[in-house]
Protein backbone atom coordinates (compact mmCIF):
# COMPACT_ATOMS: atom_id res chain seq x y z
CA UNK A 1 0.00 0.00 0.00
CA UNK A 2 2.71 2.41 1.05
CA UNK A 3 4.92 1.56 -1.92
CA UNK A 4 2.00 1.76 -4.31
CA UNK A 5 1.06 5.19 -2.96
CA UNK A 6 4.62 6.46 -3.29
CA UNK A 7 5.12 5.15 -6.81
CA UNK A 8 1.86 6.60 -8.07
CA UNK A 9 2.89 9.97 -6.57
CA UNK A 10 6.27 9.78 -8.36
CA UNK A 11 4.63 8.96 -11.66
CA UNK A 12 2.19 11.84 -11.33
CA UNK A 13 4.98 14.23 -10.39
CA UNK A 14 7.31 13.27 -13.24
CA UNK A 15 4.55 13.47 -15.84
CA UNK A 16 3.24 16.79 -14.61
CA UNK A 17 6.69 18.24 -15.08
CA UNK A 18 7.63 16.44 -18.24
CA UNK A 19 9.72 19.18 -19.89
CA UNK A 20 11.67 19.84 -16.71
CA UNK A 21 12.17 16.12 -16.19
CA UNK A 22 13.54 15.75 -19.72
CA UNK A 23 15.91 18.68 -19.11
CA UNK A 24 17.11 17.08 -15.88
CA UNK A 25 17.69 13.73 -17.55
CA UNK A 26 19.61 15.29 -20.45
CA UNK A 27 21.88 17.44 -18.29
CA UNK A 28 22.59 14.56 -15.94
CA UNK A 29 23.37 12.36 -18.93
CA UNK A 30 25.73 14.85 -20.55
CA UNK A 31 27.52 15.88 -17.37
CA UNK A 32 28.13 12.31 -16.27
CA UNK A 33 29.13 11.20 -19.77
CA UNK A 34 31.80 13.89 -19.78
CA UNK A 35 32.93 13.02 -16.27
CA UNK A 36 33.07 9.36 -17.32
CA UNK A 37 34.96 10.28 -20.50
CA UNK A 38 37.52 12.16 -18.41
CA UNK A 39 37.98 9.14 -16.23
CA UNK A 40 38.32 6.85 -19.27
CA UNK A 41 40.95 9.14 -20.81
CA UNK A 42 42.86 8.79 -17.57
CA UNK A 43 42.54 5.01 -17.92
CA UNK A 44 43.62 5.26 -21.56
CA UNK A 45 46.82 7.06 -20.54
CA UNK A 46 47.46 4.31 -17.99
CA UNK A 47 46.92 1.62 -20.62
CA UNK A 48 49.25 3.37 -23.05
CA UNK A 49 51.92 3.82 -20.41
CA UNK A 50 51.72 0.16 -19.49
CA UNK A 51 51.94 -0.76 -23.14
CA UNK A 52 54.72 1.61 -24.09
CA UNK A 53 56.92 1.78 -21.04
CA UNK A 54 57.28 -1.94 -21.42
CA UNK A 55 58.60 -1.37 -24.91
CA UNK A 56 60.40 1.88 -24.44
CA UNK A 57 63.82 1.72 -25.94
CA UNK A 58 66.58 4.11 -26.69
CA UNK A 59 67.65 4.04 -30.28
CA UNK A 60 71.27 4.84 -31.08
CA UNK A 61 71.23 5.71 -34.79
CA UNK A 62 74.55 5.13 -36.53
CA UNK A 63 76.11 7.32 -39.15
CA UNK A 64 75.25 6.81 -42.79
CA UNK A 65 75.87 8.83 -45.92
CA UNK A 66 72.52 10.54 -45.49
CA UNK A 67 73.15 11.54 -41.86
CA UNK A 68 72.99 15.24 -41.17
CA UNK A 69 74.76 15.22 -37.82
CA UNK A 70 78.19 16.95 -37.83
CA UNK A 71 79.44 14.04 -35.74
CA UNK A 72 79.29 11.84 -38.84
CA UNK A 73 80.82 14.24 -41.35
CA UNK A 74 78.88 12.49 -44.12
CA UNK A 75 80.71 9.18 -43.69
CA UNK A 76 79.34 5.72 -42.94
CA UNK A 77 80.03 4.20 -39.56
CA UNK A 78 83.04 1.87 -39.67
CA UNK A 79 82.93 -1.77 -38.65
CA UNK A 80 85.37 -0.97 -35.82
CA UNK A 81 83.19 1.84 -34.44
CA UNK A 82 80.14 -0.37 -34.67
CA UNK A 83 81.77 -3.22 -32.72
CA UNK A 84 83.13 -0.81 -30.11
CA UNK A 85 79.68 0.80 -29.58
CA UNK A 86 78.04 -2.60 -29.27
CA UNK A 87 80.54 -3.70 -26.64
CA UNK A 88 80.29 -0.44 -24.68
CA UNK A 89 76.48 -0.46 -24.69
CA UNK A 90 76.45 -4.00 -23.39
CA UNK A 91 78.76 -3.07 -20.54
CA UNK A 92 76.75 0.02 -19.51
CA UNK A 93 75.10 -0.80 -16.13
CA UNK A 94 71.71 0.87 -16.96
CA UNK A 95 71.26 -1.22 -20.09
CA UNK A 96 69.19 -4.37 -20.06
CA UNK A 97 69.42 -5.57 -23.64
CA UNK A 98 70.92 -4.41 -26.91
CA UNK A 99 69.73 -5.37 -30.39
CA UNK A 100 71.50 -4.42 -33.57
CA UNK A 101 69.28 -3.40 -36.45
CA UNK A 102 70.93 -3.31 -39.88
CA UNK A 103 69.74 -1.17 -42.81
CA UNK A 104 68.03 -4.23 -44.26
CA UNK A 105 66.27 -4.95 -40.94
CA UNK A 106 65.19 -1.34 -40.68
CA UNK A 107 63.77 -1.43 -44.21
CA UNK A 108 61.87 -4.63 -43.46
CA UNK A 109 60.35 -3.09 -40.36
CA UNK A 110 59.50 0.03 -42.28
CA UNK A 111 57.77 -1.99 -44.99
CA UNK A 112 55.84 -3.85 -42.31
CA UNK A 113 54.83 -0.70 -40.46
CA UNK A 114 53.62 1.16 -43.53
CA UNK A 115 52.28 -1.74 -45.57
CA UNK A 116 49.01 0.19 -45.94
CA UNK A 117 50.80 3.06 -47.73
CA UNK A 118 52.61 1.45 -50.69
CA UNK A 119 53.43 4.86 -52.19
CA UNK A 120 55.52 5.75 -49.17
CA UNK A 121 57.28 2.39 -49.21
CA UNK A 122 58.06 2.69 -52.92
CA UNK A 123 59.60 6.12 -52.43
CA UNK A 124 62.08 5.00 -49.80
CA UNK A 125 65.09 3.02 -50.90
CA UNK A 126 66.46 0.32 -48.56
CA UNK A 127 69.62 2.38 -48.29
CA UNK A 128 67.93 5.50 -46.92
CA UNK A 129 67.13 4.06 -43.51
CA UNK A 130 69.86 4.25 -40.90
CA UNK A 131 71.22 1.26 -39.05
CA UNK A 132 70.91 1.42 -35.28
CA UNK A 133 71.34 -0.16 -31.88
CA UNK A 134 68.05 -0.65 -30.08
CA UNK A 135 68.73 -0.46 -26.39
CA UNK A 136 66.38 -1.60 -23.66
CA UNK A 137 66.94 0.12 -20.36
CA UNK A 138 66.46 -1.35 -16.92
CA UNK A 139 64.69 1.85 -15.95
CA UNK A 140 63.17 3.88 -18.83
CA UNK A 141 63.58 7.08 -16.79
CA UNK A 142 67.38 6.73 -16.97
CA UNK A 143 67.44 7.65 -20.63
CA UNK A 144 69.47 10.83 -20.13
CA UNK A 145 72.52 8.99 -18.77
CA UNK A 146 72.74 6.70 -21.77
CA UNK A 147 72.05 9.48 -24.23
CA UNK A 148 74.78 11.78 -22.95
CA UNK A 149 77.29 8.95 -22.79
CA UNK A 150 76.82 7.95 -26.42
CA UNK A 151 75.59 10.82 -28.53
CA UNK A 152 79.03 12.30 -29.25
CA UNK A 153 80.81 9.00 -29.78
CA UNK A 154 82.34 8.49 -33.22
CA UNK A 155 79.95 6.77 -35.58
CA UNK A 156 76.82 7.88 -33.71
CA UNK A 157 74.33 10.01 -35.63
CA UNK A 158 71.85 10.64 -32.83
CA UNK A 159 70.28 9.04 -29.77
CA UNK A 160 66.53 8.99 -29.63
CA UNK A 161 64.22 8.10 -26.77
CA UNK A 162 60.82 6.71 -27.58
CA UNK A 163 59.48 8.11 -24.32
CA UNK A 164 60.29 11.60 -25.56
CA UNK A 165 58.13 10.98 -28.60
CA UNK A 166 55.26 9.73 -26.46
CA UNK A 167 55.20 12.58 -23.97
CA UNK A 168 53.39 15.03 -26.30
CA UNK A 169 50.73 12.38 -26.89
CA UNK A 170 50.21 12.02 -23.17
CA UNK A 171 50.09 15.79 -22.83
CA UNK A 172 47.38 16.08 -25.46
CA UNK A 173 45.37 13.34 -23.78
CA UNK A 174 45.87 15.16 -20.47
CA UNK A 175 44.43 18.35 -21.95
CA UNK A 176 41.41 16.46 -23.31
CA UNK A 177 40.93 14.94 -19.90
CA UNK A 178 40.98 18.34 -18.18
CA UNK A 179 38.51 19.76 -20.70
CA UNK A 180 36.18 16.81 -20.16
CA UNK A 181 36.34 17.28 -16.38
CA UNK A 182 35.78 21.04 -16.54
CA UNK A 183 32.87 20.91 -18.98
CA UNK A 184 31.46 17.90 -17.14
CA UNK A 185 31.74 19.79 -13.85
CA UNK A 186 29.92 22.84 -15.25
CA UNK A 187 27.17 20.64 -16.64
CA UNK A 188 26.95 18.98 -13.25
CA UNK A 189 26.27 22.33 -11.62
CA UNK A 190 23.61 23.03 -14.24
CA UNK A 191 22.10 19.60 -13.58
CA UNK A 192 21.95 20.22 -9.83
CA UNK A 193 20.29 23.60 -10.30
CA UNK A 194 17.76 22.07 -12.69
CA UNK A 195 16.97 19.25 -10.29
CA UNK A 196 16.51 21.74 -7.50
CA UNK A 197 14.14 23.79 -9.66
CA UNK A 198 12.19 20.76 -10.77
CA UNK A 199 11.66 19.57 -7.23
CA UNK A 200 10.67 23.06 -6.15
CA UNK A 201 8.07 23.23 -8.90
CA UNK A 202 6.85 19.77 -7.99
CA UNK A 203 6.55 20.71 -4.31
CA UNK A 204 4.69 23.87 -5.27
CA UNK A 205 2.26 22.13 -7.60
CA UNK A 206 1.45 19.62 -4.89
CA UNK A 207 1.25 22.05 -1.98
CA UNK A 208 -2.45 21.26 -1.50
CA UNK A 209 -1.68 17.57 -0.97
CA UNK A 210 1.37 18.18 1.19
CA UNK A 211 -0.57 20.75 3.24
CA UNK A 212 -3.24 18.18 4.03
CA UNK A 213 -0.60 15.55 4.72
CA UNK A 214 0.99 17.85 7.27
CA UNK A 215 -2.34 18.58 8.93
CA UNK A 216 -3.36 14.98 9.33
CA UNK A 217 0.04 14.15 10.80
CA UNK A 218 1.97 12.41 8.02
CA UNK A 219 5.63 12.12 8.91
CA UNK A 220 8.24 14.24 7.15
CA UNK A 221 9.67 11.11 5.61
CA UNK A 222 6.31 10.17 4.18
CA UNK A 223 5.76 13.63 2.73
CA UNK A 224 9.25 14.01 1.31
CA UNK A 225 10.01 10.52 0.02
CA UNK A 226 7.97 10.84 -3.20
CA UNK A 227 9.86 14.04 -4.07
CA UNK A 228 13.23 12.54 -3.19
CA UNK A 229 12.52 9.45 -5.25
CA UNK A 230 11.26 11.63 -8.07
CA UNK A 231 14.62 13.38 -8.17
CA UNK A 232 16.54 10.15 -7.76
CA UNK A 233 14.53 8.50 -10.50
CA UNK A 234 15.24 11.27 -13.01
CA UNK A 235 18.90 11.12 -11.98
CA UNK A 236 19.01 7.36 -12.41
CA UNK A 237 17.56 7.58 -15.92
CA UNK A 238 20.18 10.23 -16.70
CA UNK A 239 22.90 7.98 -15.28
CA UNK A 240 21.72 5.06 -17.40
CA UNK A 241 21.83 7.41 -20.39
CA UNK A 242 25.41 8.35 -19.53
CA UNK A 243 26.39 4.67 -19.29
CA UNK A 244 24.77 4.07 -22.66
CA UNK A 245 26.59 7.00 -24.27
CA UNK A 246 29.90 5.81 -22.86
CA UNK A 247 29.39 2.30 -24.19
CA UNK A 248 28.42 3.81 -27.54
CA UNK A 249 31.52 5.99 -27.48
CA UNK A 250 33.77 3.02 -26.69
CA UNK A 251 32.15 0.96 -29.44
CA UNK A 252 32.01 3.65 -32.14
CA UNK A 253 34.85 6.10 -31.46
CA UNK A 254 37.44 3.76 -29.96
CA UNK A 255 36.78 0.40 -31.59
CA UNK A 256 35.26 1.46 -34.89
CA UNK A 257 37.15 4.65 -35.73
CA UNK A 258 40.38 4.97 -33.74
CA UNK A 259 41.59 1.39 -33.56
CA UNK A 260 41.91 0.83 -37.35
CA UNK A 261 43.39 4.32 -37.73
CA UNK A 262 45.96 4.28 -34.97
CA UNK A 263 47.74 0.95 -35.04
CA UNK A 264 50.63 1.67 -32.74
CA UNK A 265 48.98 1.53 -29.37
CA UNK A 266 46.66 -0.40 -27.11
CA UNK A 267 43.21 0.98 -26.23
CA UNK A 268 41.01 0.70 -23.16
CA UNK A 269 38.89 -2.42 -23.13
CA UNK A 270 35.30 -3.05 -22.06
CA UNK A 271 36.55 -3.81 -18.56
CA UNK A 272 37.50 -0.19 -17.96
CA UNK A 273 34.21 1.07 -19.41
CA UNK A 274 32.06 -1.27 -17.32
CA UNK A 275 34.20 -0.46 -14.30
CA UNK A 276 33.12 3.20 -14.36
CA UNK A 277 29.40 2.44 -14.72
CA UNK A 278 28.51 1.62 -11.09
CA UNK A 279 30.24 4.81 -10.00
CA UNK A 280 28.34 6.85 -12.59
CA UNK A 281 24.97 5.38 -11.60
CA UNK A 282 25.71 5.94 -7.92
CA UNK A 283 26.82 9.52 -8.57
CA UNK A 284 23.66 10.16 -10.61
CA UNK A 285 21.33 8.92 -7.88
CA UNK A 286 23.18 10.51 -4.96
CA UNK A 287 23.54 13.86 -6.68
CA UNK A 288 19.87 14.12 -7.63
CA UNK A 289 18.56 12.78 -4.33
CA UNK A 290 20.93 15.15 -2.51
CA UNK A 291 19.84 18.16 -4.56
CA UNK A 292 16.19 17.23 -3.95
CA UNK A 293 16.79 16.80 -0.24
CA UNK A 294 18.30 20.24 0.24
CA UNK A 295 15.62 21.83 -1.93
CA UNK A 296 12.88 20.22 0.15
CA UNK A 297 14.43 21.40 3.39
CA UNK A 298 14.14 24.93 2.09
CA UNK A 299 10.84 24.82 0.24
CA UNK A 300 8.65 22.18 1.84
CA UNK A 301 7.86 23.43 5.30
CA UNK A 302 6.89 20.58 7.57
CA UNK B 1 -6.95 18.67 27.47
CA UNK B 2 -5.80 22.10 26.19
CA UNK B 3 -4.14 24.68 28.38
CA UNK B 4 -2.57 27.99 27.42
CA UNK B 5 -0.46 29.66 30.14
CA UNK B 6 0.39 33.35 29.65
CA UNK B 7 0.81 32.75 25.97
CA UNK B 8 2.00 35.65 23.82
CA UNK B 9 2.81 35.54 20.17
CA UNK B 10 4.37 38.31 18.13
CA UNK B 11 5.07 38.16 14.44
CA UNK B 12 8.22 39.91 13.27
CA UNK B 13 6.28 41.97 10.72
CA UNK B 14 3.80 43.41 13.20
CA UNK B 15 4.26 45.78 16.09
CA UNK B 16 1.19 44.57 18.00
CA UNK B 17 1.32 40.99 19.35
CA UNK B 18 -1.22 38.58 17.84
CA UNK B 19 -1.76 37.03 21.24
CA UNK B 20 -0.99 38.86 24.47
CA UNK B 21 -0.84 36.94 27.76
CA UNK B 22 -3.62 34.48 27.00
CA UNK B 23 -4.69 32.02 29.74
CA UNK B 24 -7.27 29.46 28.66
CA UNK B 25 -8.07 26.02 30.04
CA UNK B 26 -10.23 23.63 28.02
CA UNK B 27 -11.39 20.36 29.54
CA UNK B 28 -11.72 17.08 27.72
CA UNK B 29 -15.04 16.83 25.92
CA UNK B 30 -15.79 20.55 26.00
CA UNK B 31 -17.24 22.48 23.06
CA UNK B 32 -15.68 25.93 22.88
CA UNK B 33 -16.46 28.81 20.53
CA UNK B 34 -13.61 31.19 19.85
CA UNK B 35 -15.07 34.53 18.80
CA UNK B 36 -13.70 37.93 18.02
CA UNK B 37 -13.23 40.26 15.08
CA UNK B 38 -10.75 39.59 12.31
CA UNK B 39 -7.19 39.98 13.54
CA UNK B 40 -8.16 39.31 17.14
CA UNK B 41 -5.86 36.27 17.28
CA UNK B 42 -8.27 33.37 16.70
CA UNK B 43 -6.26 31.78 13.92
CA UNK B 44 -2.99 32.18 15.81
CA UNK B 45 -4.66 30.47 18.79
CA UNK B 46 -5.58 27.47 16.62
CA UNK B 47 -2.19 27.32 14.90
CA UNK B 48 -0.44 27.18 18.25
CA UNK B 49 -2.41 24.04 19.15
CA UNK B 50 -1.05 22.31 16.03
CA UNK B 51 2.47 23.62 16.64
CA UNK B 52 2.33 25.33 13.29
CA UNK B 53 3.48 28.32 15.29
CA UNK B 54 5.41 28.42 18.53
CA UNK B 55 4.55 31.03 21.18
CA UNK B 56 6.96 33.91 21.76
CA UNK B 57 6.46 33.34 25.47
CA UNK B 58 4.29 31.16 27.70
CA UNK B 59 3.38 27.50 27.38
CA UNK B 60 0.84 25.55 25.36
CA UNK B 61 -0.21 22.15 26.67
CA UNK B 62 -2.14 19.69 24.55
CA UNK B 63 -3.16 16.34 26.07
CA UNK B 64 -0.77 16.97 28.95
CA UNK B 65 2.25 17.65 26.74
CA UNK B 66 4.15 20.92 26.71
CA UNK B 67 4.38 21.73 23.01
CA UNK B 68 7.50 23.85 23.44
CA UNK B 69 9.28 20.71 24.63
CA UNK B 70 7.88 18.53 21.87
CA UNK B 71 10.65 17.58 19.46
CA UNK B 72 9.92 18.21 15.80
CA UNK B 73 9.74 14.52 14.90
CA UNK B 74 6.87 14.10 17.39
CA UNK B 75 4.81 16.88 15.82
CA UNK B 76 3.15 14.47 13.32
CA UNK B 77 1.96 12.34 16.26
CA UNK B 78 0.45 15.48 17.85
CA UNK B 79 -1.34 16.36 14.62
CA UNK B 80 -2.74 12.84 14.34
CA UNK B 81 -4.57 13.47 17.61
CA UNK B 82 -6.11 16.70 16.28
CA UNK B 83 -8.56 16.90 13.38
CA UNK B 84 -8.92 20.12 11.39
CA UNK B 85 -11.78 21.66 9.40
CA UNK B 86 -11.48 24.92 7.49
CA UNK B 87 -13.73 27.50 5.91
CA UNK B 88 -12.48 26.57 2.42
CA UNK B 89 -12.90 22.77 2.90
CA UNK B 90 -9.43 21.99 1.46
CA UNK B 91 -10.46 18.86 -0.40
CA UNK B 92 -8.35 17.34 -3.18
CA UNK B 93 -10.30 18.10 -6.37
CA UNK B 94 -8.94 15.13 -8.32
CA UNK B 95 -9.98 12.52 -5.74
CA UNK B 96 -13.41 11.10 -4.95
CA UNK B 97 -15.11 11.60 -1.60
CA UNK B 98 -13.92 8.17 -0.49
CA UNK B 99 -10.37 8.82 -1.69
CA UNK B 100 -10.27 12.21 0.03
CA UNK B 101 -11.14 10.67 3.37
CA UNK B 102 -8.93 7.63 2.78
CA UNK B 103 -6.00 9.93 1.93
CA UNK B 104 -5.80 11.09 5.54
CA UNK B 105 -5.31 7.50 6.64
CA UNK B 106 -3.06 6.41 3.76
CA UNK B 107 -0.51 9.10 4.46
CA UNK B 108 -0.15 8.08 8.08
CA UNK B 109 0.46 4.51 6.97
CA UNK B 110 -2.80 2.83 7.97
CA UNK B 111 -3.34 -0.57 6.31
CA UNK B 112 -5.78 -0.87 3.44
CA UNK B 113 -8.08 -3.21 5.40
CA UNK B 114 -8.56 -0.61 8.15
CA UNK B 115 -9.17 2.13 5.60
CA UNK B 116 -11.78 0.10 3.75
CA UNK B 117 -13.61 -0.49 7.02
CA UNK B 118 -13.55 2.93 8.69
CA UNK B 119 -14.05 5.25 5.69
CA UNK B 120 -17.62 4.03 4.91
CA UNK B 121 -18.40 4.23 8.65
CA UNK B 122 -17.36 7.85 8.95
CA UNK B 123 -19.09 8.78 5.68
CA UNK B 124 -22.29 7.35 7.15
CA UNK B 125 -21.70 9.31 10.36
CA UNK B 126 -21.52 12.61 8.44
CA UNK B 127 -24.54 11.68 6.31
CA UNK B 128 -22.80 11.07 3.00
CA UNK B 129 -23.56 7.38 2.54
CA UNK B 130 -24.02 6.68 -1.15
CA UNK B 131 -21.85 9.62 -2.23
CA UNK B 132 -18.47 7.93 -1.75
CA UNK B 133 -17.67 7.89 -5.47
CA UNK B 134 -18.63 11.52 -6.20
CA UNK B 135 -15.99 14.14 -6.96
CA UNK B 136 -15.87 17.21 -4.69
CA UNK B 137 -17.05 19.59 -7.46
CA UNK B 138 -20.23 17.50 -7.86
CA UNK B 139 -21.22 18.24 -4.27
CA UNK B 140 -22.86 21.24 -2.61
CA UNK B 141 -20.84 23.39 -0.21
CA UNK B 142 -22.47 21.77 2.79
CA UNK B 143 -21.70 18.30 1.48
CA UNK B 144 -18.08 19.26 0.78
CA UNK B 145 -17.74 20.49 4.34
CA UNK B 146 -19.16 17.16 5.54
CA UNK B 147 -16.41 15.41 3.59
CA UNK B 148 -13.86 17.66 5.29
CA UNK B 149 -15.35 16.83 8.69
CA UNK B 150 -15.24 13.14 7.82
CA UNK B 151 -11.59 13.45 6.89
CA UNK B 152 -10.81 15.30 10.11
CA UNK B 153 -12.64 12.79 12.24
CA UNK B 154 -11.83 9.50 10.47
CA UNK B 155 -8.76 8.90 12.64
CA UNK B 156 -10.88 9.52 15.80
CA UNK B 157 -8.84 12.46 17.10
CA UNK B 158 -9.15 13.64 20.70
CA UNK B 159 -9.56 17.22 19.54
CA UNK B 160 -11.36 18.72 16.54
CA UNK B 161 -10.35 22.21 15.47
CA UNK B 162 -12.71 24.09 13.19
CA UNK B 163 -11.69 27.45 11.74
CA UNK B 164 -14.91 29.19 10.62
CA UNK B 165 -16.36 25.95 9.21
CA UNK B 166 -19.67 27.65 8.32
CA UNK B 167 -18.09 30.77 6.82
CA UNK B 168 -18.89 29.73 3.25
CA UNK B 169 -22.29 28.18 3.92
CA UNK B 170 -25.84 29.47 4.04
CA UNK B 171 -27.62 29.47 7.44
CA UNK B 172 -29.63 26.28 6.90
CA UNK B 173 -26.59 24.31 5.74
CA UNK B 174 -24.61 25.76 8.64
CA UNK B 175 -27.12 24.34 11.10
CA UNK B 176 -26.56 20.91 9.57
CA UNK B 177 -22.80 21.20 10.00
CA UNK B 178 -23.23 22.41 13.59
CA UNK B 179 -25.45 19.40 14.37
CA UNK B 180 -22.69 17.20 12.97
CA UNK B 181 -20.01 18.88 15.11
CA UNK B 182 -22.31 18.57 18.11
CA UNK B 183 -22.71 14.85 17.45
CA UNK B 184 -18.93 14.46 17.19
CA UNK B 185 -18.57 16.40 20.46
CA UNK B 186 -20.96 13.97 22.14
CA UNK B 187 -18.60 11.09 21.32
CA UNK B 188 -16.17 12.70 23.77
CA UNK B 189 -14.15 14.71 21.26
CA UNK B 190 -13.09 18.16 22.39
CA UNK B 191 -14.18 20.74 19.80
CA UNK B 192 -12.65 24.20 19.42
CA UNK B 193 -14.38 26.31 16.79
CA UNK B 194 -13.45 29.79 15.67
CA UNK B 195 -16.45 31.61 14.20
CA UNK B 196 -18.07 34.88 13.24
CA UNK B 197 -21.53 33.37 13.10
CA UNK B 198 -23.53 35.01 15.91
CA UNK B 199 -26.71 33.04 15.22
CA UNK B 200 -24.91 29.74 15.65
CA UNK B 201 -23.14 30.74 18.85
CA UNK B 202 -26.37 32.09 20.32
CA UNK B 203 -28.36 28.98 19.46
CA UNK B 204 -25.80 26.46 20.71
CA UNK B 205 -25.29 28.01 24.14
CA UNK B 206 -21.84 26.60 24.70
CA UNK B 207 -18.72 28.04 26.25
CA UNK B 208 -17.55 31.22 24.50
CA UNK B 209 -14.02 32.64 24.62
CA UNK B 210 -13.81 36.10 23.10
CA UNK B 211 -10.52 37.51 21.93
CA UNK B 212 -9.86 41.15 21.22
CA UNK B 213 -6.50 42.49 20.14
CA UNK B 214 -4.85 39.29 21.31
CA UNK B 215 -6.37 39.32 24.79
CA UNK B 216 -9.13 37.19 26.29
CA UNK B 217 -11.87 39.72 27.05
CA UNK B 218 -14.62 37.24 27.90
CA UNK B 219 -14.80 33.58 28.85
CA UNK B 220 -18.25 32.33 29.82
CA UNK B 221 -19.92 28.98 29.80
CA UNK B 222 -23.24 28.79 27.93
CA UNK B 223 -22.44 32.16 26.38
CA UNK B 224 -23.71 34.17 23.45
CA UNK B 225 -21.86 35.82 20.59
CA UNK B 226 -21.94 39.13 22.43
CA UNK B 227 -22.04 41.99 19.95
CA UNK B 228 -24.52 44.46 21.42
CA UNK B 229 -25.32 42.05 24.22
Amino acid sequence: MRAQFIFSEIGIGLRRNLTMTVAVILTVTISLTLAGAGWLLHKQVDVMKDFWYDKVEVTVFLCGTTSSSPNCAGKDVTQEQRDQLGRDLNSTPQVKEVFYESKADAYKRFQEQFKDSPDLVDNVSPDALPESFRVKLKDPEKFQIVASAFQDRPGVDSVQDLKKLLDPVFQVLGVFQKIAYIVGGLMLIAAIILISNTIRTAAFSRRRETGIMRLVGASNLYIQTPFLLEGAMAGLVGGIGACGLMALGKWYIVDDQLRPLVGFTEFIGWGEVFGTMPGILLAAVLMSAGASFFTLRRHLRV
Amino acid sequence: MIRLEKVSKSYPTSTRPALDGVDVDIEKGEFVFLVGSSGSGKSTFLRLLLKEEVPSSGHVYVAGKDLSRLSSWKVPALRRSIGCVFQDFRLLPNKTVHQNVAFALEVIGKPRSTIDKVVPEVLELVGLEGKALRMPDELSGGEQQRVAVARAFVNRPMILIADEPTGNLDPNTSVGIMKLLDRINRTGTTVVMATHDAAIVDSMRRRVVELSQGKVVRDQSRGVYGYGA
